[in-house]
């Protein structure tokens, strides 16, 4: 080729950044366009398991050791991103043993690491499982931040000269004479987003290819260029709990069935999930008989999740796809490999490439064989480097430092933020700068979370998922003012002041699903102080018309002001 | 000895302490018990009596607003002269208050950059009243997050104030950590800590005037979020008002919330000299009754041991879901103590909507009561003959929406403390 080609990307899942760090780290020009933030899909809607293979070592061995492989890979390469937990099959008294020596069988066919505990074992770990826990089977499953991750490898792909559109909406693809030639996409036009060189408004991005890497929007995409990309999105809930009731990813050791994983994500626990096929992947119920059944059923086997605490639910789709004419009935037994459809084999469409299926813990190896299979069309010999090179953040970072005393932050803050920023800590937090914190819950500091908005711009739910600020007990109730007042000067008051009005409704959707005891108390708390005590639900600004300010009480008479205000003890009390 | 008294107030908040200070002015031996801090240190010490009906407002007059308040709402349960009643008796018992020179509403700017309306302030807030003329200038601190003065200026700009609206921020004096909590400030400037300031040794609030006089530029009045001091509150304002020579006024913030802490402290000051006792610390965590449809005693967790009180009259001011006078779980939503029945749907998912600001179910839980403030059963039927309930465990209305708050709970702590001691 006489110059280098230029592959646009559309996805900012972990897929979509994926593939085009390993394309940008192979000299190719890659755009990536998103239609929200990064991890807007289906990415920022997991449960943040790292697998280790455990859980398809019986169902689906092909996925359990690309499992195995590619987490050994993202301890190495994401070490900021990652929390090696270790996880445990555990089996109740109803759950058959015949299962539980398949799991281990399964385990040892795969190459995964597993070890069989007797409950009391398994309860010297997690002295909350359930006393009719028998056994249980270790296994090194882990926690990972998918933000934290996804945000990294766009960074990195950025360093290898890739440009990362995010609020950039694929609004048609462009097909001439047979071919996919590119992208017309419509820039987010609210001021003050994250934009690079384009302000708002539309823009054609011609291609040599196009990756369509948007998981269960994949169909959509394909309907552009008269493609059938049957992706089958299934709904899955997510209740996430204030506390770490567990230190170890907890999986119920049965054959399939919804609710039944619990895993330790940062400050909280997440309980998972369900699997219900739905028809669009952005408009479907979240039913409360979901979030009901992720506390009953996931108490079986950690009993005090009955009266624990949880803070906010939300849902995700995976983007299941299954090869025409399988035909499977339950979205439980549709695969969760991942396929590459090449569109001038499959449908005589050249110029682009759909990914489907997988899962986020592989999504670097779907990167490497997407970008295999784009430079093998344009004749590039490169070879992959994502599985050596760390990633952002994680480059020699080998031991967490104490960098309290370095940066006058006191533990936990200081030991949290450098878990999240890993070998970025100096950079960011090395400033002479005041450094106040922002987020208690979080301990998220200023400098943190103006580092998230030199990167994110002036959406503040794009800093939030860098840096975890309002995303802890309180939700926000405390800190989503701090956060907006970050913005300022850099962005002028009305832009913060709407940044600030969407943080609100973010963070108070996915608290609808956690309304009773604590978190209810909470809300109240959290509305008091945002409608009473800040007056933003009835803002004057935000609302049409003017205050008749001279209706109102002018203060006490101006004779008593005179010497500058009485002070209180004036009233001789 | 038995523990006995006339009234027994249950909660130590705005409306315990007003229900014991009405019954106790009434001749009653009041007794008033509390458990934790009350939620008077996370608000702003502002009394917000009725600032919009169903959406509309600011309000200019709260009276005349409240005809237009639903059927169940407490003020239309109560009527007018019960919460002026309310008002008096609060203006009575708590010095350095304003506003009650005239039924309107202030506007006072909040530290989001907003204004709203209240009708009475600490006279710390009086001078920055934004229905006043008089530019303004706001004083942020560096490492103070909850309040950035700058960009408050500037959202007061978009409210439309009726004036010229200035923000700086600068360095507290001296070294506190940049952690430090709101109430470590406040100290600083109670004890007027020696600092170093251009080279020289001075206090904390000459050093803090000296800084802002640099920035003062001709602005008529000067603001700061509300750190100004707590135990001297008074004297650290004087100090600066005498330093800079032009009025100083405090922004209120969230928790933990000094002009919250000093209205605290008043309310517990003339509790103290209206002759109440006061028992805080242990939690009421069950009744007794004597089958005749009277309460007969509370019962207080001492440690472990389960103490009666007794008491002729009870006045239940336990709080609503914020101060866990208001309890739910996943099946419901009911008072804990008298298992007083709490209206609310079936339906959790009908408890709230989807908008973050919308009109919540959730917000108006509490019990249902009538004129005489005694709580009913799902009948309409009153649970207890000597049970009366008064501030946010009462239900039927919507205390951030309206900023009608401490306005309820002045007017139902006033007249469930006048009832009960009426019945002695």
């Amino acid at each position: 080729m006489a110059s280098t080609p230029r592959v646009v990307v559309v996805g900012g899942g972990s897929t979509g950044v994926g593939v085009t760090r390993d394309l940008a780290m192979r000299g190719l020009d890659v755009v990536l366009v998103e239609q929200g933030n990064l991890t807007h899909g289906t990415t920022g809607r997991m449960h943040g398991l790292l697998h280790s293979g455990g859980r398809y070592a019986v169902s689906d061995q092909k996925s359990a050791r690309e499992c195995i492989e590619e987490n050994r890979v993202l301890r190495d390469i994401a070490a900021h991103c990652v929390e090696m937990t270790g996880g445990l099959f555990v089996k109740r008294p109803e759950d058959t043993e015949e299962y539980f020596e398949q799991k281990l069988r399964g385990c040892e066919e795969c190459g995964i690491p597993a070890e069989v505990l007797s409950g009391r074992e398994a309860r010297e770990r997690e002295p909350h499982l359930a006393t009719d826990v028998e056994k249980a089977i270790a296994v090194p499953d882990g926690a990972v931040d998918p933000f934290r991750l996804v945000v990294a490898n766009a960074g990195s792909a950025m360093e290898h000269g890739a440009r990362i559109e995010t609020h950039a909406k694929v609004r048609d693809l462009i097909v001439e004479d047979g071919e996919v030639v590119g992208v017309d996409v419509e820039h987010g036009a609210k001021p003050g987003e994250r934009v690079h060189g384009v302000q708002s408004g539309r823009e054609e991005i011609r291609a040599d290819h196009v990756v369509n890497a948007t998981g269960a929007w994949a169909g959509r995409i394909g309907d552009m260029a008269g493609l059938d990309v049957e992706v089958r999105p299934s709904k899955g809930v997510m209740t996430i709990m204030n506390v770490r009731q567990v230190d170890t990813v907890i999986n119920r050791c049965r054959p399939k069935g919804d609710a039944d994983i619990v895993v330790p994500h940062e400050t909280t626990a997440i309980l998972g999930t369900t699997d219900e096929e739905v028809e669009d992947p952005e408009n479907y119920p979240e039913e409360q008989w979901e979030v009901d059944q992720m506390i009953d059923t996931l108490s079986e086997l950690v009993p005090i999740l009955s009266e624990a605490r949880s803070i906010r639910s939300f849902w995700g789709v995976r983007p299941l796809y299954e090869p025409p004419e399988t035909g499977t009935a339950d979205p439980t037994d549709i695969t969760r490999d991942y396929f590459l459809l090449d569109h001038e084999d499959r449908d005589g469409v050249p110029g682009m490439t759909s990914i489907v299926g997988g899962k986020f813990t592989t999504y670097r190896m779907m990167g490497e064989e997407i970008a295999d299979h784009v430079c093998a069309i344009f004749g590039i010999d490169a070879d992959c480097r994502t599985a050596e090179v760390p990633l952002p953040g994680s480059e020699d970072f080998q031991v967490l430092r104490d960098y309290m005393d370095e940066f006058g932050l006191r533990s936990p803050i200081g030991r949290r933020s450098v878990e999240r920023l890993g070998s970025r800590a100096e950079e960011v937090l090395g400033t002479d700068a005041p450094n106040p914190v922002v987020c208690d819950c979080e301990g998220v500091t200023r400098a943190e979370m103006r580092d998230a908005i030199d990167q994110a711009g002036s959406d503040l739910n794009a800093s939030r998922i860098r840096t975890r600020a309002s995303m802890g007990n309180c939700q926000g109730g405390f800190c989503c003012h701090r956060m907006a007042n970050e913005l300022h000067p850099q962005y002028g008051e009305p832009v913060v002041r709407d940044s600030w009005d969407d943080l609100l409704q973010e963070r108070w959707k996915g608290q609808r699903h956690a309304l009773w005891g604590e978190q209810l108390s909470q809300a109240m708390l959290n509305y008091a102080l945002q409608a009473t005590t800040q007056n933003r639900d009835s803002d004057p600004a935000n609302r049409d018309g003017s205050i008749a300010f001279d209706a109102f009480d002018g203060g006490p008479e101006a004779g008593a002001m005179a010497d500058g205000g009485p002070t209180e003890a004036s009233d001789g009390d | 000895m038995a523990i006995e008294s006339d009234v027994l107030v249950i909660g130590g908040g705005l409306a315990g302490t007003m229900a014991a200070l009405s019954a106790a002015r009434e001749g009653a031996n009041v007794r008033l018990t509390s458990y934790k801090q009350s939620t008077l240190r996370m608000a702003t010490g502002l009394v917000d009596v009725l600032g919009y009906v169903d959406g509309e407002g600011p309000v200019a007059d709260p009276f005349e607003a409240m005809d237009r308040l639903h059927e169940g709402h407490p003020y239309s349960i109560l009527g007018e002269a019960t919460l002026r009643d309310g008002l008096s008796l609060f203006d009575d018992s708590v010095p350095g208050y304003r506003g009650g020179h005239t039924d309107a509403n202030a506007l006072v700017p909040t530290h989001g950059g907003t204004v709203k309306p209240t009708a009475r302030y600490p006279a710390s807030v009086a001078p920055g009243v934004a229905s006043a003329g008089g530019d303004l200038l706001l004083v942020g601190f560096q490492t103070v997050t909850d309040f950035d003065a700058p960009l408050a200026a500037r959202h007061l700009e978009a409210a439309g104030v009726p004036f010229d609206v200035d923000g700086v921020t600068i360095p507290f004096p001296g070294d506190l950590r940049d952690d430090a909590k709101v109430t470590r400030y406040a100290q600083s400037l109670d004890e007027d800590e020696e600092v170093t300031g251009g080279g020289r040794q001075l206090g904390t609030r000459k050093d803090l005037a000296e800084r802002v006089k640099a920035k003062l530029d001709g602005h008529e009045r000067v603001g700061f979020p509300a750190l100004l001091g707590e135990e001297n509150h008074d004297d650290v304002r004087a100090d600066l008002v005498r330093y800079l020579d032009v009025p100083v006024f405090e922004v209120p913030m969230g928790p933990p919330s000094l002009p919250g802490m000093r209205l605290e402290d008043r309310l517990f000051a003339a509790l103290d000299d209206s002759g109440a006792s006061i028992d805080s610390g242990n939690p009421v965590v069950d009744y007794e009754a004597d089958g005749d449809g009277r309460v007969d005693s509370v019962i207080l967790d001492r440690n472990g041991n389960r103490v009666p009180y007794h008491a002729d009259q009870f006045v239940l001011a336990t709080g609503g879901l914020v101060g866990k006078g208001i309890a739910s779980d996943r099946a419901g939503v009911r008072e804990p103590i008298f298992d007083c029945h709490v209206p609310h749907p079936a339906d959790r998912y009908d408890w709230f909507e989807d908008g973050v600001f919308d009109d919540h179910e959730f917000a108006r839980f509490g019990v249902d009561v009538g004129e005489d403030l005694r709580p009913r059963d799902g009948e309409g039927t009153v649970a207890f003959d000597n049970l009366r309930a008064a501030g946010s465990v009462v239900g039927g209305y919507d205390l951030a929406a309206e900023k009608s708050g401490a306005g309820v709970s002045i007017a139902t702590g006033y007249e469930a403390g006048r009832r009960a001691a009426e019945e002695v």
